[in-house]
C-alpha cells in the first residue's frame, strides 16, 4: 500500500492576541458599514454561505470528518423553517429554531450511522443517506416537489421587528452570523475543541489516552450540522422559498469547494471561500458558460495545485517570511 | 393466472428481471471501483461521469461516424480506458502521496467537470439510443417476458464480471496487480513497472465503467446527468459490500439490484431509498460491510 501522508490542514494553536482582536472589531465594523456601498441581499447570500461553510469546516478542518451530505441540513432546515413560516405561521425566530432543531435530529441520525465508518467511507455513507433524504424530500407532500415551498412573508422577529425591509433583515443576519462565528472559534479553541484535533491527528492514540472517539466525533457532527442548519434557515428567511436545490448532492459539493479554496481549518478560510464561489456562481451565471463546469475546474485546481487553500497559503507565506 | 404473495407472477418476474438488469450495471460498476481502490487507493468519484461518458462516446460514434451497436460496443470502453489513463497520468498520480480524501475530492471534481460540460454541449435531455436490430425482440413464456436485449445486459455483464475476476485471480498480470495491491514497493523492487500499472489499472476501471455505459444506453437514455445519479447508488453498494473482494462486490452489486427490484412490487414508494435503508441496516449491524474486513 502506498504510504499517506497527513491530511493537509492549517491549524492556529495560538490565542487570539490584542492585534487580531483590533483586526476582529475592524472587521465587524465594516461587515455593519457595507450595506451602504454594497446590494444588502448578496451579502446576506454572501453571509450564509459562509455559516454554511464555516460550520463543515468545524467538521472537516477540525475534526477531519468529509461530509458528503451536508446539504441534507441546510436544505432541511430550509424547509422546516419555511414550512413553520408559511403553515404554521409562527414568528422567525420560532421558524429557525423548529429548522435548526431538525437539522440537529437528522444530524444526530446520520452522525450515528456514518461515524462508525472512517475516511471514505464516511463521506460515502454521508453521501448516501444525504442523497435518501433528498428522494424524501422529493416524495413528502410538505415539501411541495419541484416547486418548492414558496410565497410566504418573512414575519415580525419577536413579532416586533418587520424583516420585509432587507436593511433591517441585514443586520439581523449579521448579528447571528459575527455570533455563529465566535460560536465556532470559542468550540474550537475549548477542550472540547483540542481533543477533537487530537483526534484528528492521531485517532489511535486518542483512544490509547482513552477519549471515546467516536461520541467526540458525533458531537462535532452534531453541532455542525445545527450550525448549517442555521445558515438554511437564514437563507430560507432571506429568500423567501426552499427548494430541492438545497438539498441536492451539488449543493454538498459546493460547501466542501468553499472550504477548499478558503483553507481548510481555518477560521477564516470558509469565509473567503464562501464569499468567492458566490461572486463566481452570480459572474458565471450571467455570462452562459456551464457554472458546473466552472465549479469542477476549480475543484481540479484546488486539489493539485492549492491544496492550503487562500488563508492557508497567506498564512504559509507569512510564517516563511517570519522565520527568515 | 398464478399469484405469488398476492402479486401475479408475471410482474413478480418481470421486476426480478428488471432487478438484474440494474444489478447488473451496479455489478459491472462497483466491480471497477473495488479493482481502482484496491491498488490506488483512490475512491474514483468519476466513475459514474466514465459511465456517462462510455454512453456518449457510443452515441457520438454512432451519430458522426455511423458506426453500429456492436463497434461501438468495443471502440467507446478503449476511449474511455484512454481518457481515463490520461487523467491518471497528469494529475492523479500526484494525489498517491496524499491523504485519500484528496483523491476523491479530485475525482469528485472531474466528475462535475464532465458532467458541466456534456450537459452544455447536449443539453440536460436525454438522446435516445436504440438496441441493435437483431436484439429488438422479446421472448415471452409462461412465467416471464423478457426483451432480448435486456436479456443480453446480463448475460453480457455477468461475462465481464467473471472475466475480470479470472483475469485478476487467475493470470500473470493479475498476479503482479495483487502482489502490488498487498506491497508496491517490494513488487517495484521485483523490476514490475508499478507507475505503469497504476495507470494500466486506472484505465481498466473506467474502461469497464464505459462498457457499463455502451450496455446502458439503449435502455436508459443517454444524458449528462446519467453518471451522477448512478455513482451515489454505486458507493451505497460499496459501503454494504466493502471495497476489499472483487466477488463480494460483484455478489453485492446483483444482490441489490434484486432488492431494489423487489421493493418496487412490494412498496413502490420505498423503491428509490431501498438500497440507502439496507445500507443504514447493514452499518448497524456489520459495520464494516458484508464482505468487508475493517482496516
Amino acid at each position: 500500500m502506498i504510504e499517506a501522508e497527513e491530511f493537509e490542514t492549517v491549524v492556529d494553536t495560538t490565542r487570539p492576541h490584542r492585534l487580531q482582536q483590533l483586526v476582529m472589531l475592524a472587521l465587524i465594523a465594516l461587515l455593519m458599514l457595507l450595506p451602504l456601498w454594497v446590494y444588502p441581499v448578496l451579502l446576506m447570500k454572501l453571509m450564509c454561505f459562509a455559516l454554511f461553510a464555516s460550520a463543515f469546516n468545524l467538521l472537516l478542518g477540525y475534526g477531519g470528518l468529509l461530509s458528503f451530505g451536508h446539504a441534507a441540513f441546510f436544505g432541511g432546515s430550509a424547509y422546516v423553517t419555511a414550512h413553520a413560516l408559511k403553515v404554521w405561521e409562527v414568528n422567525p425566530e420560532f421558524a429557525i429554531f423548529a429548522g435548526v432543531a431538525a437539522a440537529l435530529v437528522l444530524g444526530l441520525i446520520m452522525g450515528l450511522l456514518a461515524v462508525r465508518r472512517q475516511g471514505i467511507y464516511f463521506a460515502m455513507i454521508t453521501l448516501a443517506l444525504a442523497q435518501m433524504f433528498y428522494f424524501f424530500c422529493l416524495q413528502a407532500p410538505f415539501t411541495h416537489g419541484e416547486d418548492g415551498i414558496q410565497g410566504f412573508s418573512r414575519g415580525r422577529l419577536f413579532g416586533l421587528i418587520d424583516l420585509a425591509d432587507s436593511n433591517v433583515l441585514y443586520y439581523v443576519i449579521a448579528v447571528v452570523f459575527v455570533a455563529s462565528i465566535f460560536a465556532i472559534r470559542r468550540i474550537v479553541y475549548s477542550p472540547y475543541g483540542m481533543v477533537l484535533q487530537a483526534i484528528r491527528e492521531n485517532e489511535q492514540r486518542a483512544v490509547s489516552l482513552g477519549y471515546s472517539v467516536q461520541r467526540y466525533k458525533l458531537g462535532a457532527f452534531v453541532m455542525s450540522a445545527g450550525f448549517a442548519g442555521l445558515a438554511g434557515g437564514l437563507k430560507a428567511i432571506l429568500f423567501q422559498f426552499a427548494t430541492l436545490t438545497d438539498v441536492n448532492w451539488h449543493m454538498s459539493g459546493e460547501v466542501i469547494l468553499m472550504t477548499l479554496l478558503g483553507g481548510i481549518g481555518s477560521i477564516a478560510g470558509p469565509i473567503v471561500g464562501a464569499g468567492l464561489v458566490v461572486t463566481l456562481q452570480n459572474y458565471f451565471a450571467t455570462t452562459g458558460f456551464p457554472v458546473t463546469t466552472a465549479l469542477g475546474a476549480t475543484f481540479i485546481v484546488c486539489v493539485l495545485l492549492f491544496r492550503r487553500g487562500i488563508v492557508g497559503e497567506l498564512r504559509h507565506r507569512f510564517a516563511a517570511r517570519s522565520k527568515q | 393466472m398464478t399469484m405469488i404473495f398476492g402479486v401475479p407472477l408475471v410482474v413478480l418476474t418481470g421486476q426480478v428481471m428488471i432487478g438484474l438488469i440494474n444489478g447488473s450495471f451496479y455489478a459491472l460498476l462497483s466491480l471497477g471501483l473495488a479493482v481502482i481502490f484496491g491498488l490506488l487507493r483512490v475512491v474514483n468519484f468519476a466513475h459514474g461521469a466514465f459511465y456517462m461518458l462510455g454512453a456518449f462516446v457510443a452515441w457520438m460514434l454512432g451519430q458522426y461516424l455511423g458506426l453500429g451497436y456492436w463497434g461501438s460496443l468495443l471502440i467507446a470502453p478503449i476511449i474511455v480506458g484512454l481518457a481515463g489513463a490520461l487523467v491518471e497520468r497528469t494529475m492523479l498520480r500526484r494525489l498517491y502521496d496524499l491523504d485519500h480524501l484528496y483523491g476523491l475530492l479530485f475525482t469528485f471534481g472531474l466528475a462535475l467537470l464532465l458532467e458541466g460540460v456534456f450537459q452544455h454541449l447536449y443539453g440536460v435531455s436525454g438522446k435516445p439510443f436504440s438496441a441493435p436490430v437483431e436484439m429488438r425482440g422479446v421472448v415471452r413464456t409462461d412465467f416471464v417476458t423478457v426483451p432480448v436485449y435486456r436479456g443480453w445486459v446480463v448475460v453480457a455483464s455477468l461475462l465481464i464480471c467473471f472475466g475480470t475476476w479470472a483475469l485478476i485471480e487467475k493470470t500473470k498480470i493479475g498476479s503482479y496487480l495483487r502482489a502490488a495491491t498487498e506491497d508496491s514497493i517490494l513488487v517495484q523492487a521485483f523490476g514490475v513497472n508499478v507507475p505503469l500499472l497504476l495507470t494500466l489499472t486506472y484505465a481498466f476501471g473506467c474502461g469497464l465503467a464505459g462498457i457499463a455505459g455502451v450496455l446502458a444506453a439503449p435502455i436508459f437514455q443517454v444524458s449528462p446527468t446519467m453518471g451522477s445519479n448512478m455513482i451515489i447508488i454505486i458507493f451505497a453498494v460499496v459501503v454494504v459490500g466493502g471495497m476489499g473482494s472483487i466477488l463480494g462486490a460483484i455478489a453485492t452489486g446483483y444482490l441489490l439490484g434484486l432488492v431494489e427490484g423487489l421493493t418496487k412490487v412490494f412498496y413502490p414508494e420505498a423503491a428509490n431509498i431501498a438500497i440507502f435503508v439496507i445500507m443504514a441496516i447493514v452499518l448497524l449491524l456489520r459495520p464494516a460491510g458484508l464482505f468487508g474486513k475493517e482496516n
